[in-house]
């Protein structure tokens, strides 16, 4: 997102007429033209590129096709959709990093094949594929290891998603503690990060981690 | 359930796999998918015209009578589909409000019988979209007024047993009641108008004396106009006494402004008999008679017009402040500008910058008296700029308030600005409140302890699974998934009230933490919940108090908690998320006590001092169970 400091001032005129938006700097006119209509490529490439059967993702279609007609979703509506199912916190910065891991292709937007491979991968991939998923995801900076920084931003924005009336009362630090327990459980040559290796090393050792990973088969 | 993402769901779910590798409990038994209803489409008969839909579509919504299982009573076995007898054209936008989320009004609809079919299928009228609102809501206003009007037509009789005050009070706010209302209406408007023209004509010369200069005829008829004055403030005065005696709000009615205006105009008067003849009182005395004048206000009792004027300038409060501040902003500059640019020139009348503000405030208004003139030729100039810049600012305002008063008054049945807030504000409670349904939904059920799925817990009562069948497969998905996180962050979701509560009763106790072995904490912060506030959860009782004193081996038949409690003694030292004795389909409510429980048996070899205090602080946070693990390896 472009940072609005130097471009926004209080005197500037085209703030007020409304069809000028400063996030994009474009009027409205021009978006309309620009709007993006996108069609997937067809349900028998996808249902080879992906374990989802004809079914499943004509279900799936039609979900995602409501709620954004236009065929791709952008991160606002993937926030807003994702914050309908947690209506007691603030789930953005965890639908951003979502929406990050989502975006194979760093455009920003999903389209339909995106958000469908990366469902794939999580519903109906191998344990492996999951939680290279699930550190991909962690690896904010997609550089294949995941720094004590990066974990205590995804940390904080998945207590973020708990609101603020929680029991027990929500301490500060609750989830930096929950970092160092992580980084202590994962980060096995203690050099303040955990690659993937180590990672799935870790993971494949733990039980319920094994287990909770296993929910995701009956999913869909 | 969030309504119209429910197609979503399955994502949000599978997001959730960020949360697995860093939670430190065990996730809850994902609810099973019932026998896969959801793609399958249901057919709805109005009135002969089908409608065809998905059933989950119809899920969405799930306390209206479609979403519910209340249409099973509609449902024709022969022709396997759900027949109502209502109109069609209606339900295309009940529908609609399924399909897309937004209910719309349409406007070739009558009010009332729209009305009428959103009862039947349980929609409330609030959820009717911002669009298709405010149409609604004038429609509804118009139909209810001409109800009203209806009604007072039939009304003239008026209702037994009104008490004479009452009748007195109705004969003074509405004239037409009764002729002796009417009369009464009259007398005061004539008295009134009396008491103006008195005042008025008090002060005109009236003929010479002899010897003396012209002389008002205040001075020359004195008693007469004594008598007068005296006539009229009695029967002010007694009128005002009536109306205070009949209002049904007495300490309301004095703030009102009609009866400040009422107790200004007779004032004078009284003060004037207190008063003597005295020379240095008789200025001030003189002052008092100004406000005479505003008799003539009671005049707005009797015209509706006066009355709209003085609201519309009320309610264009903004735009004249507006209006006074730029003119006062203007008046200044220019001033200034004037007095400066006139400093050279001798003879000048532009003494100072307050005396500038005469000429400035004339020539903006374009009134020109043409006392103070500028000599120079730079005076001249900004004089002229003065004028011109004083037409513009002064226009600008002006067609707003204009527009303002002609709306309000072509609409003048319209009701007050702050009741409609109020009912813009009622309309959002009421939206706010079907809306918390959702996220009350899941707390509700959690207290109703619908996540113990495992059959074989004979302690489910006969309610519990009742309660079970009605919540949707989709709700359970979606408490699933809540759950999920609350094990994640080792948190619980709570209502409002219980954590205010918590935290009120953090605030009174007071546990100081000297433990060694736990981060010096400070001790208000770190115990805000307490041991008291558990008794809101029944099912922990076993696990709180003095739980941590029994036996590592104890296993209890307990669904709740204390299970896993035993379980997780068998492997007190290691790290908590190796449990291999856990079992996976334990009911779900797992909460901190019972891992604070573990935590209270690992820190048991700290000094005795603390063991009091500590495990009350223990209970505080999650996060002390990581600390102390640290300590414990």
């Amino acid at each position: 997102m472009k940072s609005r400091s130097q471009d926004q001032s209080l005197s500037d005129s085209r703030e007020l007429d409304r069809s000028y938006d400063p996030l994009t700097g474009s009027t409205a006119d021009d978006e309309e033209l620009s709007a993006v209509r996108y069609r997937p490529e067809g349900l028998d490439p996808l249902v080879q590129k992906t374990n989802f059967s004809r079914r499943e993702l004509q279900v799936l279609y039609r979900g995602f096709k409501n709620e954004c007609p236009s065929g791709v979703v952008n991160e606002e509506t993937f926030k807003s959709i994702y914050s309908q199912f947690f209506p007691h916190g603030d789930s953005s910065m965890y639908a951003h990093f979502l929406f990050e891991a989502f975006d194979t292709r760093n455009n920003g937007s999903v389209t339909f094949e995106d958000f469908v491979v990366s469902l794939s991968i999580i519903l109906r991939g191998s344990i492996t594929d999951k939680l290279n998923w699930a550190f991909n995801l962690y690896d904010l900076n997609k550089d294949g290891c995941v720094t004590r920084e990066e974990m205590t931003e995804i940390m904080h924005s998945i207590y973020d998603m708990m609101g603020k009336y929680t029991y027990p009362c929500m301490e500060d630090n609750a989830p930096k503690e929950h970092v160092d327990n992580f980084f202590q459980k994962m980060d096995k040559n203690n050099d303040g990060v955990v690659t993937i290796e180590e990672f799935l090393e870790t993971c494949q050792k733990d039980e319920s981690i094994m287990q909770s990973m296993h929910m995701f088969d009956s999913v869909i | 359930m969030a309504a119209g993402v429910a197609a979503w769901l399955p994502f949000a779910r599978a997001a959730a796999i960020g949360w697995m590798p860093v939670a430190n409990l065990p996730m809850p038994v994902a609810p099973a998918g019932k026998n896969k209803r959801q793609d399958e489409m249901i057919i709805l008969n109005v009135s002969g015209r089908r409608f065809e839909t998905w059933r989950n579509t119809l899920d969405r919504y799930p306390d209206t009578l479609l979403g519910s299982s209340e249409k099973e009573f509609f449902y024709n076995e022969e022709t396997k589909e759900y027949f109502f007898d209502r109109d069609p054209d209606v339900f295309r936008s009940v529908l609609n409000f399924y399909r897309t989320g937004k209910l719309h009004y349409p406007r070739y609809e009558c009010i009332s019988s729209y009305d009428e079919e959103l009862a039947f299928f349980g929609i409330i009228s609030e959820i009717i979209g911002d669009c298709c609102y405010e149409e609604y809501k004038d429609r509804k206003r118009e139909n209810a007024e001409r109800l009203m009007d209806d009604q007072e037509d039939n009304k003239d009789a008026k209702p037994p047993n009104m008490t004479c005050r009452e009748t007195m009070w109705r004969a003074f706010e509405n004239p037409h009641t009764s002729t002796m209302a009417l009369v009464f209406y009259y007398v005061t408007g004539f008295f009134i108008a009396v008491s103006v023209i008195t005042n008025v004509v008090e002060t005109v010369p009236c003929g010479t004396s002899p010897n003396q200069k012209e002389v008002p005829c205040g001075e020359r008829y004195t008693v007469a106009f004594f008598c007068m004055d005296t006539a009229c403030v009695m029967i002010f005065t007694v009128e005002y006494l009536m109306r205070l005696f009949a209002a049904p709000s007495r300490y309301r009615f004095m703030r009102s402004v009609m009866s400040i205006i009422d107790v200004v105009a007779i004032l004078p008067y009284y003060i004037g008999l207190v008063m003597t003849d005295n020379e240095d009182v008789s200025g001030a005395f003189v002052t008092l008679r100004v406000f005479r004048v505003f008799r003539i206000f009671k005049f707005s009792r009797h015209s509706q017009g006066l009355r709209i004027l003085g609201y519309t300038l009320k309610s264009c409060a903004s735009e004249l402040g507006f209006l006074l501040f730029s003119l006062t902003m203007a008046i200044i500059i220019f001033a200034t500008v004037m007095f400066y640019a006139e400093k050279g020139s001798s003879s000048s009348k532009f003494t100072s910058i307050p005396a500038s503000f005469w000429y400035t405030i004339v020539t903006m208004t374009t009134l020109g008296y043409g006392d103070m003139v500028p000599k120079t030729i730079a005076g001249k100039i900004f004089g002229s700029i003065c004028s011109l810049s004083g037409v513009l600012v002064i226009a600008l305002p002006v067609p707003v308030i204009v527009s303002n008063f002609s709306r309000i008054y072509h609409q003048n049945q319209r009701a007050d600005k702050r009741r409609a807030q109020k009912m813009q504000k009622a309309r959002l409670a009421r939206i706010r409140i079907s809306k918390q349904g959702t996220s009350n939904a899941f707390l509700h059920s959690k207290r109703n302890g619908l996540f113990s799925e495992a059959p074989e817990f004979t302690s489910s009562t006969e309610e519990d699974q009742r309660l079970n069948k009605s919540t949707s497969l989709l709700e359970s998905q979606h408490h699933h998934l809540l759950h999920c996180l609350e094990k994640t962050t080792n948190h619980e979701f709570v209502d409002q009230q219980y954590y205010q509560q918590s935290y009120l009763e953090a605030g009174l106790q007071n546990y100081p933490s000297r433990s060694p072995s736990l981060s010096s904490r400070d001790g208000v912060s770190g115990t805000c919940c307490t041991r008291r506030s558990k008794k809101q959860h029944a099912p922990l009782q076993n696990a709180s108090g003095p739980a941590h004193m029994q036996p590592l081996t104890q296993v209890h038949a307990h669904p709740r908690g204390l299970q896993e409690l035993s379980t997780i003694h068998i492997q007190p030292l290691s790290t908590s998320r190796s449990s291999l004795n856990m079992r996976v389909d334990e009911p779900a409510s797992l909460n901190c006590q019972s891992s604070q429980i573990t935590t209270a048996i690992i820190s048991i070899p700290t000094p005795p001092v603390t063991t009091s205090d500590g495990d009350a602080h223990l209970r505080a946070g999650p996060a002390h169970q990581n600390v102390v693990k640290v300590s414990a390896l």
